[in-house]
């Protein structure tokens, strides 16, 4: 997902005869739904594991803006730009959001950011792939935005209140851009030939790294076990994107698109689509950083925050003179 | 590296006749960075009409460990709430 494969840390799930009393005492909150709050005592791998997915969550929305910034001066009229660049601004507001839930567990958000830049912390593998026609931003709206909030409403009954909180925001905000996403398709699908083929093309680049992004099946994964024991993870990889594929063929065909796997079809016996094989070395290798735009995006990110360096200095400068000279007129 | 802006909690007043109601926090220089970046951050779609920030530092809070002190007393004083006490059915307004 926005945070995938997150470690937790631990080697096993633990049952409760080898849990401190602490612990026990831990569990037993999260299991009767009590969130935790920061103040709370919590297991030293809980708090590092939310900080991981937090922290790559954040990211992701951050370098999420990378790919959709790619079209703000090309988009075909100024009514869709004005709307794209609505959509990037709400991307960077819940990278803030999320940066500062991760802050709550004791970290400091310059210090997230120079991990993401150092390469010691992924971020989503969906934004390593380029935006090559203006579909794609509708494909992306439609498809990624689509399958962050399968992701994301779970996550708003997550154990942690400041990140359940942030989650509560940012679905709010999610479905226009999965609506406005589908709205750009509508518009492709129903137009000119050329126009419809274009649709196409991005549906088929987008689809299956989209299936991606809910990462490998963990059933047998002990982080994931973990994670879902502490309610910080509420459904499999798998149930996600299960739901996100029955979900999005139906609306495919409402646009006359084709998805992209042969294999796909109803299963009527189980009431879900089947799907082909995902091709998971791709998405390996892409999570190594060997996607097609790994160096550009985090280059741009870096290049990013050291031409804002100067900007963030002077600004300190200018509060700390005003604080100097108000405590002198005191 | 620079020294990194402090931190802001936010509270936002959605409209007219409701409290202030804390809606995140968020980095800035000075408290007129923070009025700016609320608006930013937390305003895009007509939340609020008013925005107070204050330094997250600045915020006093009781400890979780003191919950059961402070808060259960309150438990056993059910007379506290109208429904303790029932009404004839026959008397109204009340």
């Amino acid at each position: 997902m926005y945070a995938q494969m997150v470690e937790t840390g631990v080697r096993k799930v633990e049952d409760a005869a080898e849990m401190s009393p602490e612990e026990r005492a831990f569990q037993a909150r999260i299991d009767a739904d009590v969130r935790v709050e920061p103040k709370d005592w919590m297991p030293e791998h809980y708090r590092r594991t939310l900080v991981r997915q937090i922290q790559q969550h954040a990211h992701s929305e951050i370098v999420g803006m990378l790919p959709e910034g790619n079209w703000v001066t090309r988009a075909p009229s100024l009514k869709r730009k004005a709307i794209l660049m609505a959509k990037i601004q709400d991307e960077g507001g819940h990278g803030l959001y999320l940066y500062s839930a991760a802050e709550t567990l004791g970290v400091s958000r310059d210090d997230l950011i120079a991990d993401l830049h150092a390469g010691k912390v992924k971020y989503s593998s969906i934004f390593n792939y380029p935006t090559l026609n203006w579909a794609d931003i509708g494909a992306i709206g439609w498809l990624v935005d689509g399958a962050a909030i399968m992701n994301q409403i779970p996550l708003c009954r997550c154990s942690y209140g400041p990140y359940a909180r942030a989650m509560v925001r940012v679905c709010k905000e999610e479905s226009f851009h999965q609506r406005q996403g589908y709205d750009i398709m509508i518009a492709m699908a129903q137009g000119t030939a050329e126009q419809k083929a274009m649709a196409q093309d991005a549906l088929n680049r987008w689809w299956w790294p989209s299936l991606m992004m809910f990462g490998p099946p963990d059933a047998d994964s002990v982080h994931s076990a973990q994670s879902m024991r502490w309610k910080i993870k509420l459904l499999s990889n798998d149930e996600l994107r299960q739901r996100f594929v029955d979900q999005t063929v139906p609306q495919a065909d409402y646009l006359g698109l084709t998805v992209p796997d042969p294999a796909l079809q109803w299963n009527a016996e189980r009431g879900h689509y089947d799907c082909g094989p995902i091709d998971w070395s791709e998405f390996h290798s892409v999570l190594k950083g060997n996607g097609p735009c790994n160096r550009d995006r985090l280059r741009t990110r870096v290049k990013a925050w050291e031409d804002g360096e100067w900007v963030r200095e002077a600004a300190v400068a200018h509060a700390d003179k005003h604080a100097a000279r108000n405590a002198r007129a005191a | 590296m620079s020294k990194e802006w402090p931190l802001w909690e936010v509270f936002i007043r959605s409209q007219h006749g409701l409290a202030h109601k804390h809606a995140g926090s968020l980095h800035a220089p000075d408290a007129e960075m923070a009025v700016r970046n609320a608006r930013d951050v937390y305003t895009r779609r007509n939340e609020g009409v008013s925005i107070w920030v204050v330094r997250s530092s600045d915020i006093v809070a009781s400890s979780p460990g003191d919950k059961e002190a402070l808060f259960d007393p309150a438990q056993s004083k059910v007379y506290r709430h109208p429904t303790f006490f029932p009404m004839p059915p026959e008397v109204k307004n009340i």
